[in-house]
């Protein structure tokens, strides 16, 4: 190691470097801790506006835990409200498999042919397009399936309705593609190049190499990637909002229109009174829905260290 | 350790600088606020009255009828605009505030539409056929005189005060079919009726457009009446409402000038030139 400059080893220039290390590594750990704290105000705020339904007795008499299930209609604005959480869910539920259905498999492929397949050059442009796509404001996919793609689906369907939530899923699945490509993408290169020769020494053919070798190896950041995708498109609100026709429907059938958790609290939040019984219920729904992405996004976050370590062990 | 308290000190006043809420600004101006329906409308009486009395700053928002009268309740709008009247429950709160129980001014009329598709071949519904159709007791055309094929209902949302007024006058208080599908403002409730062969939507008058209006009798027996302004203004046409100001207390000084301006004849000119009706 070359000696330093006498100059910098002066007492009083090593004092002040440290104090301005200290005072950097003060900030940047204030920055990392305010967004930390941040969730943390957010999580408490939205479990504390939702706790009267289990601690106050005259928001219990509207709207109780048992009552979500036993209820069998969202109807909140009414003389006799009643909040039922089936519809919700099932809505939630159909629209997300439809989005996952659909953006899985071509984000996956697209993901291997562009780490496998595809010549640099055409990487270059595949990869940027397909992150441009996550660029998109999901108001302006919203938007282009109210208009056009809810028109083109009734054509092909001829579903009775319009607005679906097989219509929503689709230009919800659009929206998810990127992200899932993206994990995808970055996790199938980082599988060892040694993995790809072997495969190809002893025989195996580029797409058996791709297939049966890269893609079983990146798995885990695949898993990742796809949860990801799951986690986006179960809080994604807009698309949502614009695209399912918002009928809280309780039936199993995509071609039905659907209202889903995110749309429900952004449409009926707006102008609830504060307070109310039915302020409650859509904390409580935000309550749900926060926990359920919590939940996939750390099913995420185990899967990449599950690929971070097979990878390190190779 | 040092470094660790040093660092919770300036996360502690982060979030003290972050709790306390920006202290309320003395406007100047007259605030507007409430109602979806009406936000065009008010944004013209706003921008015609600035011109013609330079100086004067009238800042209009929506958010719907009930965010405006909380508004009003809480002291953060001059002047609510509101498109259904006032609860009881709300003059209760506004008179433990205020020992008022405010000041309601009709501004305008309003005639709230129900639209077909032009392609349908019903021309008219009763009240009664309307609160069959949007309770879920009728779901096919050809049960009121049209052509085999479902019923496609569109709404607004529940939280809108054109969800409230058709609840209250056509539905009777009951509640929408759960097939009712809702969609964010009536220009959506027009785009998606305007490319559904078999949907039926509502809402104001003011939007048509690509839609044809429904003829809505009062009853079975009664005449078909097509919204408009002589219909609405007499009162023949069943789906019409009136549009309100509400203020704490009596206008006084500039915001009285200002509702004295939109109740001229100038001030209903504008209202007519938007797509409502006039008070007389």
């Amino acid at each position: 190691m070359p000696p330093l400059q006498p100059a910098l080893n002066t007492l009083a220039h090593r004092r002040s470097r440290r104090v301005r290390e200290a005072f950097i590594a003060g900030l940047l750990r204030a920055c990392a801790f305010s967004a930390v704290a941040g969730l943390l105000l957010i999580m408490v705020f939205v479990f504390k506006e939702a706790l009267p339904i289990f601690t106050n007795a005259a928001t219990q008499k509207e709207a109780n835990f048992a009552g979500f299930f036993s209820a069998t209609a969202w109807q909140p604005v009414s003389d006799h409200p009643r909040y039922a959480l089936a519809p919700l869910l099932s809505g939630t539920l159909k629209v997300v498999l439809v989005a996952m259905l659909f953006a899985t498999p071509i984000a996956v492929l697209a993901a291997l042919f562009a780490s496998e397949f595809a010549p640099s050059r055409l990487r270059e442009v595949i990869k940027p397009a397909i992150e441009i796509l996550a660029g998109v404001p999901s108001v302006v996919l919203g938007f282009f399936a109210l208009m056009v793609l809810a028109t083109w689906l009734q054509g092909v369907t001829h579903a009775p309705m319009r607005l679906s939530a097989l219509n929503a899923g689709l230009a919800l699945g659009i929206g998810v593609i990127p992200t899932i490509f993206t994990v995808c993408e970055d996790a199938l290169r980082s599988v060892p190049k040694s993995y790809r020769e072997a495969s190809l020494a002893l025989g195996a053919s580029p797409w058996q190499t791709a297939w049966s070798v890269t893609l079983p190896a990146a798995s885990a950041g695949v898993g990742a990637g796809v949860l990801l995708g799951l986690a986006r498109a179960t809080g994604e609100t807009m698309i949502v909002l614009m695209a399912s026709g918002n009928a809280a429907i309780h039936s199993a059938s995509v071609l039905d229109s659907a209202r889903t958790l995110s749309a429900c609290i952004a449409a009926e939040l707006a102008e609830v009174v504060v307070g109310s019984p039915h302020y409650s219920v859509l904390f409580f729904l935000g309550a749900v829905l926060f926990t359920i992405t919590f939940l996939i996004n750390v099913a995420a976050g185990f899967f990449v260290d599950r690929l971070r370590r097979q990878l390190a062990g190779a | 350790m040092i470094a660790r308290i040093r660092m919770l000190g300036l996360l502690a006043a982060t979030l003290s600088l972050a709790a306390c809420s920006p202290a309320p600004v003395e406007s100047r101006g007259i605030t507007l606020k409430g109602s979806d329906t009406m936000v065009i409308l008010g944004q013209r009486w706003a921008e015609q009255y600035m011109n013609q009395n330079p100086g004067q700053v009238i800042q209009v928002t929506g958010g719907g009828s009930g965010t405006g009268i909380a508004a009003l309740i809480n002291g953060t709008t001059d002047i609510c605009q509101s498109s259904r009247p006032m609860k009881p429950d709300e003059k209760l709160k506004l008179r433990d505030r205020y020992q008022s129980t405010g000041i309601e001014i009709p501004v305008a009329k309003d005639g709230l539409s129900v639209y077909l598709n032009e392609g349908n071949p019903v021309k008219e519904l009763s009240i009664e056929q309307l609160k069959a159709i949007y309770t879920g007791k009728v779901t096919n055309w050809k049960q009121v005189g049209g052509k085999d094929a479902t019923i496609i209902l569109y709404g607004r949302e529940n939280s809108s005060g054109t969800y409230g007024f058709f609840k209250d006058n056509v539905l009777d208080g009951q509640d929408f079919a759960a097939s009712c599908q809702t969609l964010p403002g009536t220009a959506a409730v027009v785009n998606a009726v305007a490319k559904d062969a078999n949907g039926i939507g509502y809402g104001g008058a003011a939007y048509t457009k690509g839609v044809r209006d429904c003829a809505v009798k009062k009853n079975a027996g009664a005449p078909a009446v097509m919204p408009g302004a002589a219909t609405v203004k007499d009162g023949s046409y069943p789906l019409s409402r009136f549009l309100f100001f509400y203020l704490r207390r009596k206008p006084e000084g500039d915001t009285k000038k200002f509702v004295d301006w939109v109740l001229s004849p100038a001030g209903q000119q504008l209202a007519v030139q938007v797509g409502y009706f006039p008070l007389h």
